[in-house]
């Protein structure tokens, strides 16, 4: 393996070429497009060489976009918004549930605890039309449908499991002893609990979190179903403006760019953790 | 356990300082938050099971009663599901394959821990990271018929008049190859920390015996990696048989019914159709499909978990 011959390596150079090109490209063309006006877009032959321009997302902070129609108004600003509050809510919320449930499912073996854990595991990978439809109707039957505190609830199904199982996987990794001595030492659980065992797991803590938050923020069918227009995450809103603003295409890069910087930049900040949290805690980076 | 043990020292070791939760309690009251979470979804779960069994229309709510097993019986008799049920399970097997092969691929490309190497895997993590829903809307641009770059770089190859999603023909090729440039990576990542993690005794006496690589391939390294690969697969088949995010906003399941999954179908049966029975009835089949594929997945990845952990 380690002393390949000449033809292997470019074998391999090639191919580590041909996989950058295809999984690099869409970014940066969108990346491109961004900047560019529509004329500019719809020119053929495409050029990579071109004048940039702001405008595309100046239109989109003001949310006037101006069109041979007339003005449309675009809240794309609003969904930006809504994206940050309800994934940091989520993951928050899902953080003060989650974390002393793992911590209590670490430490003590008993029957619910597994039970809560392999089901909230299982609802991971069932199919979320199947909760998200019947919970629609309640929500409109409870006064929740289309209120933060409702999508937020529904995105525990994504940020609870993940935080739940990587965040058990830390305190297991801790040994009992050192809270064991602390508690000797007339420190109640407590105690015990906020001052040794988060803290020592607080890595894992943090990253499950950080990994919530991107889950959340990249999803769609949730807010799809139970949000609308004033609530509605970049991912709904950035199909709706598709809709509405027709043959804008500057624009919609500039959205995508929007959508996706946030999550690509914590990615990179978090890549440590990221197979783990991908894998749900069942393989490590 | 020792838990116990713990306690019971604790509570002769000390003076009470203030009144606390018994400890036989303690778990309980911590995981009580969760276990409402999780009663917060079997009941929507439970109600999707009972409207699956009933005729329930939104738009007339007055013919709503049970009718036992007739909305699945129906399935039986409908085009409509059989097209679903193919399209469902060809989108799946050809992602997973696709997304199987080319990950193992480029993790043995990337397996050396080099930096240029942790760069290039760190750069492939980024489709993964974009939203699929927003994934769909890049190519969807790309693939525009009028300005697209890939439409214009494939009438360069001569073929003109591509359609990508928009044909019946190349829809399901073009929704599989944003499907590919999302979820490769997951498939990648997993098997390059499974490659990395491997013993190196195996592949060194190997190298001494002058085993050929090809032996050494399919005898050593896929054996050893099976656990990673099967996990990974897994995981991707469970997402793939539900995926709605990228076919949605790419098509809503068209053009016609071309790329009606499971989940596209039952949201349409829902929204547009309001027939809230056969949407329900719909899901609880792609239920039953993932909760068998999941219960052979979480054994798998506990099996993985416990390697990680050192312990259950």
């Amino acid at each position: 393996m380690e002393h390949s011959s000449l033809a292997g390596r470019i074998f391999r150079g090639v191919a580590l070429t041909l996989v950058l090109v295809f999984f690099m490209f869409p970014i940066v063309w969108i990346f491109l497009m961004s900047f560019q006006s529509n004329e500019q877009i719809l020119r053929i032959p495409p050029s990579i060489l071109f004048e940039p321009t702001l405008s595309n997302y100046q239109a989109l902070i003001s949310g006037q976009l101006r069109t041979t129609a007339g003005n449309i108004d675009i809240p794309f600003m609003r969904n930006l918004m809504n994206s940050f509050v309800l994934s940091s809510a989520a993951v928050l919320l899902a953080l003060l549930l989650g974390v002393p449930a793992a911590y209590a499912f670490a430490r003590f073996k008993f029957k619910l605890g597994e039970t809560i854990a392999f089901t909230l595991l299982s609802f991971r990978f069932a199919p979320p039309l199947l909760v998200l439809l019947p919970l629609s109707l309640y929500y409109q039957q409870l006064g929740l449908s289309d209120t933060y505190f409702g999508i937020v609830w529904v995105y525990q199904l994504i940020a609870l499991p993940l935080i739940l199982w990587i965040v058990r996987g830390y305190f297991e990794d801790i040994s009992p002893d050192i809270e064991h001595a602390y508690r000797l030492a007339g420190h109640s659980w407590r105690e015990a609990f906020t001052r040794i065992a988060v803290p020592l797991a607080g890595p894992g803590i943090a990253a499950a979190g950080l990994l919530s938050f991107i889950f959340c923020w990249n999803n769609f069918v949730f807010a799809l179903i139970l949000a609308s227009a004033d609530k509605q995450p970049v991912t709904v809103g950035a199909l709706a403006f598709v809709t509405a603003s027709g043959i804008q295409y500057g624009q919609i890069a500039a959205a995508i760019v929007l959508s996706v910087t946030p999550t690509l930049l914590l990615a990179l900040y978090a890549q440590r953790y990221l197979v783990e949290g991908l894998s749900l805690g069942a393989v490590k980076g | 356990m020792s838990m116990a043990q713990l306690l019971q020292t604790d509570t002769t070791a000390r003076p009470k300082p203030r009144p606390r939760p018994r400890g036989r309690w303690l778990p309980y009251l911590l995981s009580l938050p969760a276990l409402l979470v999780c009663i917060a979804i079997l009941v929507p779960f439970v109600t999707a099971a009972v409207y699956s069994l009933q005729r329930y229309r939104l738009n007339l709510p007055y013919l709503r009663g049970f009718i036992g097993v007739d909305n699945y019986i129906d399935f039986l008799t409908d085009p409509a599901f059989w097209n679903t049920l193919k399209i469902s399970l060809v989108y799946t097997a050809v992602t997973v394959i696709a997304e199987l092969l080319l990950g193992l691929g480029i993790a043995l490309l990337l397996r050396r821990p080099t930096r240029f190497h942790n760069a290039v895997s760190i750069m492939l993590l980024l489709p993964l990271m974009t939203a699929p829903a927003i994934a769909a809307l890049m190519w969807k641009l790309m693939t525009n018929p009028g300005f697209g770059i890939l439409s214009y770089l494939v009438s360069l190859l001569g073929v003109h008049d591509f359609k990508w999603a928009s044909d019946p023909s190349t829809a399901l090729f073009t929704v599989v190859l944003v499907d590919v440039w999302v979820y490769t990576p997951f498939i990648m990542i997993l098997l390059l920390a499974g490659l990395r993690s491997l013993p190196r005794q195996p592949f060194e006496a190997a190298a001494l015996d002058g085993v050929p690589a090809s032996f050494v391939f399919f005898r050593i390294t896929l054996p050893m990696l099976a656990p990673y690969i099967i996990t990974a697969s897994l995981f991707r088949l469970l997402d793939s048989i539900q995926q709605f995010d990228i076919i949605y906003a790419m098509t809503q399941g068209g053009p016609g019914d071309r790329l009606m999954v499971f989940q596209v179908q039952a949201y349409l049966e829902f929204f547009q159709y309001t027939n809230v029975g056969r949407s329900a009835a719909l899901l609880m089949i792609l239920w039953l499909i993932t909760n068998i594929l999941s219960n052979i997945f979480i054994k798998n990845w506990l099996r993985l978990r416990e390697r990680a952990h050192g312990h259950a």
